[in-house]
């Protein structure tokens, strides 16, 4: 397997969290808008990528029996490092994503990558899965946030697009419509992989 | 006594920690096609909650905030919750089999739900005293199971539904969460 296919399966064959169902609560959570979404999916990339280097360097050294713990621990000092850096930086969004910043230790995506991935494969590897699969989750946060955005508030990334007498759906950016949006999303990418001839 | 009452009533029903929280979607809608592993995974969850959520807080109060180390505040409670699920399972294993049977397997999931977490966090936000951190860790934990409970026995029909090929499986699980949290969102306005 190529550095490339490593990178460039995280935006089809496994693209979270629609082919991979993985990290749903971010997912469902923070896509009230494009923008959220966005800035969600960044901060998860920035995790999974430092988070599958160490891991990786670290591979052979760290013992079978404790690698989950490790893990763990590896990928929480990178959620504290985030989380201060947003406080410092982009304070509303950190305001915004409030408790789903720390939530970020328990996203299955990342804890996946680590111990199905990282804990396999050389470092150069290792980076571009983890920069792969985080971009996918960041594309894929923020056209789920798009179309939320711009059915229940008639906005995309702040701007107005609907017409002047849009009356906004505002059930689909509450809880009901994150669930119903992602299923229909999810039945979607069904009925188009279908289509496309498996290679 | 009031005030507790409308705490339960206001974390199962009106902010459910699924339907209307989005914590702990995972294991919700990994364990919930059939009654019995429902019921289960509840139960481990209800347990491990209200346990994590006493000794996060004393974690928080007797030696985070005194040593000023706040920002710590993520690593401590995942390695509590981490160390803790693995007590409980080798204590149940030793002590009460029986227990440990029925609950077993969903153990260890638990570390990886968001909820367990997601409740402590939110325990430490609102800045809740010991008291209420007890009821809202039990009582949102309840509402975790409620959820559950229902989408099982919702679940249980499908196989008998005629449901579009595309949509078999997660996405029809996923729109049918959606109707339950439209059902639940007429519980706003309850508590205020």
């Amino acid at each position: 397997m190529s550095v490339v296919k490593e990178f460039t399966k995280g935006f089809w064959e496994q693209l979270p969290p629609f082919r991979l169902v993985l990290g749903l609560c971010p997912t469902l959570a923070v896509t009230t808008a494009a923008e959220n979404g966005m800035g969600m999916g960044l901060a998860t990339t920035f995790v999974l990528v430092f988070s599958n280097l160490i891991v990786s360097i670290l591979r052979k050294i760290i013992p079978g029996k404790v690698r989950i713990a490790s893990y763990i621990v590896v990928i929480a000092s990178f959620v504290v490092i985030v989380e201060l850096l947003m406080q410092a930086y982009f304070y509303p969004l950190y305001k915004i994503l409030g408790i789903f910043i720390p939530l970020i230790v328990v996203n299955c995506i990342i804890l996946g990558r680590a111990e199905a991935f990282a804990s396999k494969n050389p470092i150069i590897h290792s980076l571009a899965d983890g920069l792969g699969i985080g971009l996918g989750f960041t594309i894929s946060l923020t056209v789920l946030g798009g179309i939320r955005e711009i059915l229940g508030n008639g906005t995309i990334f702040g701007a107005s697009v609907m017409w002047e007498t849009y009356e906004p759906l505002s059930f689909i950016v509450k809880a009901p419509g994150a669930f119903v949006c992602l299923g229909l999303l999810l039945g979607l990418m069904n009925i188009i992989s279908r289509k496309r001839p498996a290679h | 006594m009031g005030d507790y009452l409308l705490l339960i009533v206001s974390a199962i029903l009106v902010s459910n920690i699924i339907l209307a929280r989005y914590l702990g979607n995972c294991p919700f809608l990994g364990v919930s096609q059939k009654m019995d592993t429902a019921v289960g995974m509840g139960m481990a969850v209800i347990f491990v909650v209200t346990l994590a959520g006493m000794i996060t807080w004393v974690v928080q109060y007797a030696i985070l905030n005194p040593l000023g180390l706040e920002y710590l505040r993520t690593i401590a409670f995942i390695l509590v919750i981490a160390s803790l699920v693995q007590l409980v399972e080798m204590f149940l294993q030793k002590s009460i089999p029986g227990l440990y049977r029925a609950l077993g397997i969903f153990l260890p999931l638990i570390t990886t739900n968001c909820a367990v977490l997601g409740i402590a966090i939110i325990n430490i936000q609102e800045e809740f005293d010991f008291m209420q951190t007890v009821v809202f860790s039990f009582a949102s934990a309840v509402g975790f199971t409620l959820a559950m409970v229902l989408l099982a026995s919702l679940r249980e029909r499908f196989p008998t539904a005629r449901i579009p090929s595309p949509f078999a499986g997660m996405p029809i699980a996923m729109i049918t969460v959606g109707l339950l949290a439209l059902a639940f969102l007429g519980f706003s306005g309850l508590v205020d």
